[in-house]
């Protein structure tokens, strides 16, 4: 029996889950909060961009669930640990090759002293162990094998798009008790309150490109392999956990500094607002790489003296990533901070606070009640607007060696390696490509839905519309 | 008047806002003729269309909104078809706009002269010498004072009048044969709204340009208007010139606005009140869209659809009782005027304040050095029996409002003392003073911002009590229905949020929400000058009725003074932050002795257009409470002011038991 594994990144994920969906509770009585959310899932670029996010917070999610596989009947045994996401990839994970190879090669990338049978050493490309390795041929029946191996995955991703579009539509004329067919002409003409044409588009998009890739990558690595033989598709897709837990754990840890201080500073100005003005200030003044680095290497030197604190070497990088988070976090605290204290500052002013206040209600209570509702749309757009800010921070900081473990797989670890693949000749540049794909996707989808979420939340573009 | 020339005609008028499945009917077929020379005034409610007209005719309409039918002549050109270049060279050359608020209508970052002499610049065809000269020969045109180094300044240097006056020459500059004022001087004061209308009227007499007044001021309209026209929900309803309207509106709509006007003649009766409000302009109409409101509607309004009838050259009306086919009067629904019981005045005071003092310090450099003090309360000295209405009265910035926060220790006092019964309000702190909050509560101005927006009406109202812990959770939802009822309203209303009702109910809401604690004292600042005469008169008589029935005091801060007149027992005149005159009603408003006392009350414009009456002009502004004058704060502004009012403040006089007074004119 697999022992479930909780990392502590892991722990905070499915928290931050919890609370979000919290807030959909929340949010879901409240018509104020409602209504803007209403505004988003009419947008065609907010619901296209939003099924392209979820699709990499799955991944995310499912790398998310540890657990320590059983090795030789005995689990204490096995310093491994694995996630849900590598089980359902693991021929990915465990086609390793020597080294380089090209994306979909049945040839490794560089040559290499082989020996014949009759005993002499020949010097030439060697056939990979895994990727192309069912072809008895290569000269003849690779490019084929491809475009035939490309159609099926295509198809099936066509036939599995095709599914749930139908049971889509079929559960949809059912709530309507419309036919399918008025149901289907609603979503062409864009009738329908969500712009579900352009959800299924986007679907048929992601359906079609999964499939191509789950199809080729189990007979080749889609995307080469690096310097020790490993998959770069793996590699890629393991990535989206570091970005996505950088770009909300962070955000997560400064949320309650931001929101009270800030608050604070506003509502009640006089030497609380001197002193917390005064602290942020000063944090900002300093510049913020140094900050960071000065703490991980500060980390990195705890960790080298007190091994025997860490379980397996995925506990000891999980743990990097968790102080990376937080001391970004202390960094990126006072932009938030200033912006609630300025709304505050008019917020306090207002007659209801003031009608609050000649009730004798307390302090802390017209914070609760007044104010933080009044100023969440401000913490929603800044928390999307950031995301991805720190999803690309994070790529800076591996690539000088202050990010993330370097074990850990990471787009920034994977563009910091390319630095030296890039100056070989040939040039190895699928692992920065594929760094490159994966974070201008995420990236792009989160600022596009954060564009739409920005204008559906706030006041200023709401009245000039 | 002979019929001149005509300068501008809209007919049938048709602008919609919003997507065009379910347009809002903002202008819904208006027929507007001004000629030459004439101030014609367009009256009528908030969101009836006033200002949708004009935007439609200067084509600045709002991005979702669209003129759909309809001819605009003005100078025997068809504004409508003029390409948006050529529009460019009629707004704000043959055509002049002035707006509401002359704080935000003026660039702070440029001088005052460049603002005017852009203007200049793009519509003066006539000008001859340079445009400096230009912009000082306007700016003395509109009464500035020293114009040449005004020009040289930014707008922020300005005090509101003047910011007002600069607006009027930059429309003044491109020589405008009509001038829009869209609620001139509904942001001033009334003795700076005298001199604004006297200025217009006399760049009128000199120019011979027309004038379109959009305002909802009945007094403002009889002082300056020659004809008028009320407009009701997007449409015109009726057309008159001034003196026979005054004498008698025919259309049921305009002598309900008359009726609820507020007034010292009806302070023991009921004010007349139109219910409901304007009923929303994306439905269709069947009948008359008064109907819903009127009193003496019949059935028959409700079916037909009322159309225009010109009585005579004129007047003009759109009600069916003017009909060719005149219908009777409907049955007159039965108004409640029932009088208000007569008060019992007692003489046990429930609030006394003596020597108030409010400052606020000024704070200078990175250790916040105190350079100077806000004098924003300065003294002052007030007693409210039980029972009774205080009206504080004085223009914007004399510290009116910071009385009140500073009764009801919103804002701690710097100096004296603030008794309710016994206790002294400003040695409270913490709890005991959290507890004593109940006893007196506020009314705001703004229904729009004194609500929570993100709350449910129920549990605002209940949230004064709950901060008391008063009741249990199931009385106090009881309670809240309880109050809804008492203020008129239906008990479902505590499920919904404040932006689901209209002005009117919200500032009920806002007295539920004061009651609720039970106090007996309500400090109401200016509760009624953000809303329609109309609404305002249901208001008046709801603070009546709650006062009677709850033996209510009320210190009512306000600048109008017809609603003092109406409401109050005794009335304080407040200047830069001291009292100049007090008393009962009727000796300070009949028997004003203060010179300013007299200059505001003269000042107010009065809805007769017959009415003689000499405005004392008060030059200038209200000077800084930072650093006021010498003597009597008065004196560079009083026009008999002598010698010695510059040395020393007066003392107090009293001319009667009640009538107090701070003048040297009077010892």
């Amino acid at each position: 029996m697999p022992e479930l594994v909780i990392l502590s990144t892991d722990a905070l994920i499915f928290l931050l889950v919890i609370l979000a969906s919290g807030f959909t509770r929340y949010a879901s009585k409240r018509e104020h909060l409602r209504a803007p959310w209403r505004e988003v899932a009419r947008s065609k670029v907010g619901m296209g961009a939003l099924l392209v996010l979820s699709c990499f917070v799955t991944i995310g999610l499912l790398d998310s669930i540890h657990y320590r596989p059983e090795a030789n009947g005995n689990v204490k045994e096995s310093a491994e640990v694995l996630s849900l996401f590598d089980k359902l990839v693991t021929p990915l994970r465990m086609y390793q090759e020597k080294t380089y190879s090209a994306p979909l090669a049945a040839y490794q990338y560089t040559k290499e002293n082989t020996e014949l049978a009759d005993g002499t050493t020949r010097r030439d490309y060697p056939r990979l162990e895994y990727g192309g390795s069912h072809l008895q041929n290569v000269e003849q029946e690779w490019g084929s094998d491809i475009v035939s191996k490309s159609l099926l995955g295509m198809s099936k991703g066509l036939l599995f798009w095709l599914l749930i579009t139908l049971l889509f539509l079929f559960w949809r004329s059912q709530r309507n008790s419309t036919t399918i067919g008025s149901v289907l002409n609603d979503i062409w003409t864009f009738q329908t309150e969500i712009p579900w044409r352009t959800l299924l588009f986007t679907a048929s998009v992601i359906c079609l490109l999964g499939f191509w890739a789950a199809e080729l990558s189990t007979y080749y690595h889609l995307l080469g392999t690096d310097k020790v033989g490993e998959d770069v598709f793996y590699q890629a897709l393991k990535s989206i956990r570091t970005g996505l837990l950088i770009g909300t754990l962070t955000t997560l840890v400064m949320l309650p500094a931001a929101i009270l201080l800030g608050i604070m500073a506003g509502y009640f100005r006089g030497w609380v607002d001197d002193l917390i003005q005064y602290a942020y200030t000063t944090l900002n003044s300093i510049p913020g790489v140094l900050l960071i680095a000065a703490a991980i290497l500060m980390m990195q030197i705890y960790m080298s003296n007190h091994e025997e604190q860490f379980a397996s070497l995925t506990q000891r990088a999980d743990l990097r990533l968790l102080f990376l988070c937080m001391i970004l976090g202390v960094t990126s605290w006072t932009g938030l901070c200033r912006m609630l204290r300025g709304e505050t500052f008019k917020m306090r002013e207002m007659e209801y606070v003031q009608a609050a206040q000649a009730f004798g209600v307390g302090n802390f209570t017209i914070i609760g009640r007044h104010i933080l509702p009044n100023v969440l749309h401000i913490v929603l757009i800044t928390l999307v607007l950031d995301f991805s800010g720190l999803v690309l921070a994070e790529a800076v900081l591996s690539y000088v060696n202050i990010g993330v473990d370097p074990t850990m797989n990471s787009w920034g670890n994977m563009i910091n390696s390319a630095r030296l693949e890039m100056a070989r000749e040939p040039i190895v540049w699928w692992s920065l490509a594929a760094a490159l794909i994966f974070m201008f996707t995420l990236v792009l989808s989160a600022n596009l839905f954060s564009d739409v979420v920005r204008d559906a939340f706030d006041p200023r573009l709401r009245s000039s519309r | 008047m002979t019929m001149s020339e005509t300068l501008l005609s809209i007919t049938n008028l048709k602008t919609r806002l919003g997507d065009a499945q379910h347009p809002i009917r903002v202008v819904d077929g208006v027929d507007i003729s001004i000629n030459k020379g004439e101030t014609f005034a367009l009256l009528g409610e908030s969101g009836c269309g006033k200002s949708m007209t004009a935007l439609s005719m200067m084509r600045l309409l709002p991005p979702s909104g669209r003129v759909v039918k309809g001819r605009v002549e003005f100078a025997g050109i068809n504004l409508l078809s003029l390409s948006e270049r050529e529009m460019r060279g009629v707004r704000g050359g043959s055509m002049g706009m002035i707006f509401q608020e002359p704080m935000t209508s003026l660039n702070p970052v440029l001088r005052v002269g460049e603002q005017i002499g852009e203007s200049v610049r793009l519509h003066d065809r006539q000008l001859r010498g340079s445009v400096d000269d230009r912009v000082v020969a306007l700016l003395d045109a509109v009464g500035i004072p020293d114009p040449a180094r005004r020009a040289r300044e930014y707008p922020h240097q300005l005090s509101g009048g003047m910011k007002q006056r600069v607006m009027i020459a930059m429309a003044l500059a491109g020589r405008p044969k009509l001038l829009i004022a869209d609620e001139p001087t509904t942001a001033l004061d009334v003795t700076i709204q005298a001199q604004v209308l006297k200025l217009l009227k006399g760049l009128q007499q000199e120019t011979d340009m027309a004038i379109l007044l959009i305002t909802h001021d009945l007094g403002v309209v009889a002082e300056t208007a020659d004809r008028l026209a009320v407009m009701y929900a997007g449409q015109i309803v009726e057309t008159a010139e001034v003196d026979g309207f005054f004498q008698g509106p025919n259309h049921p709509y305009s002598r309900k606005l008359f009726d609820s006007l507020p007034d010292s003649r009806k302070r023991d009766e009921k004010l007349a009140v139109i219910e409901g409000s304007v009923p929303s302009l994306d439905s269709y109409f069947k009948g008359c869209r008064f109907t819903e409101r009127c009193d003496v509607s019949s059935d028959r309004c409700h079916r037909e659809i009322p159309k225009w009838r010109q009585l005579d050259e004129q007047t003009g009306v759109r009600c069916l009782l003017y009909a060719y086919d005149a219908m009777l009067p409907g049955q007159k629904k039965k108004q409640d005027t029932a009088l208000h019981s007569p008060r019992r005045l007692t003489q046990k005071n429930l609030l006394n304040v003596q020597d108030l003092k409010v400052h606020f310090p000024i704070q200078k450099g990175i250790f916040k050095r105190v350079v100077g003090h806000v004098r924003a309360v300065d003294g002052i000295d007030l007693s409210i029996p039980k029972g009774t209405t205080m009206a504080l009265v004085g223009e914007s910035g004399c510290g009116k409002t910071t009385v009140g926060k500073g009764i009801l220790q919103l804002i701690r006092p710097t100096d004296g003392r603030v008794q309710l019964e016994e206790d002294e309000l400003t040695l409270l702190k913490g709890k005991a003073l959290r507890r004593r909050r109940a006893d007196m509560q506020i009314v705001f101005q703004d229904p729009m911002s004194s609500m929570n927006p993100r709350m449910l009406v129920g549990n605002i109202i209940a949230e004064g009590m709950q901060a008391q812990r008063m009741y249990n959770r199931e009385q106090r939802e009881n309670r809240v229905s309880e109050l809804l009822k008492q203020v008129g309203l239906s008990a479902d209303a505590a499920k919904r949020y404040p932006h689901e009702f209209s002005g009117g109910q919200r500032q009920r809401i806002c007295v539920a929400r004061a009651l609720a604690v039970e106090p007996r004292l309500i400090v109401c600042d200016e509760p009624t000058s953000a809303l329609d005469v109309s609404v305002q008169a249901q208001i008046l008589n709801l603070l009546k009725q709650l006062q009677n029935e709850l033996d209510l005091s009320y210190l009512f801060i306000t600048h109008n003074i017809s609603v003092v007149s109406y409401l109050a027992d005794q009335v304080a005149v407040m200047y830069l932050g001291r009292i100049v005159e007090k008393g009962n009603v009727n000796e300070v408003l009949e028997n004003p002795t203060h010179p300013y006392t007299q200059a505001l009350l003269s000042a107010v414009p009065v809805p007769d257009p017959n009415h003689q009456s000499s405005v004392i002009q008060l030059d200038g502004d209200m000077p800084s409470p930072a650093n006021p004058p010498s003597g009597c704060h008065f004196h560079p502004r009083c026009p008999v002011a002598k010698k010695n009012c510059a040395t020393e403040y007066p003392h107090e006089t009293q001319l009667s038991d009640s009538h107090h007074v701070n003048c040297w004119l009077v010892t």
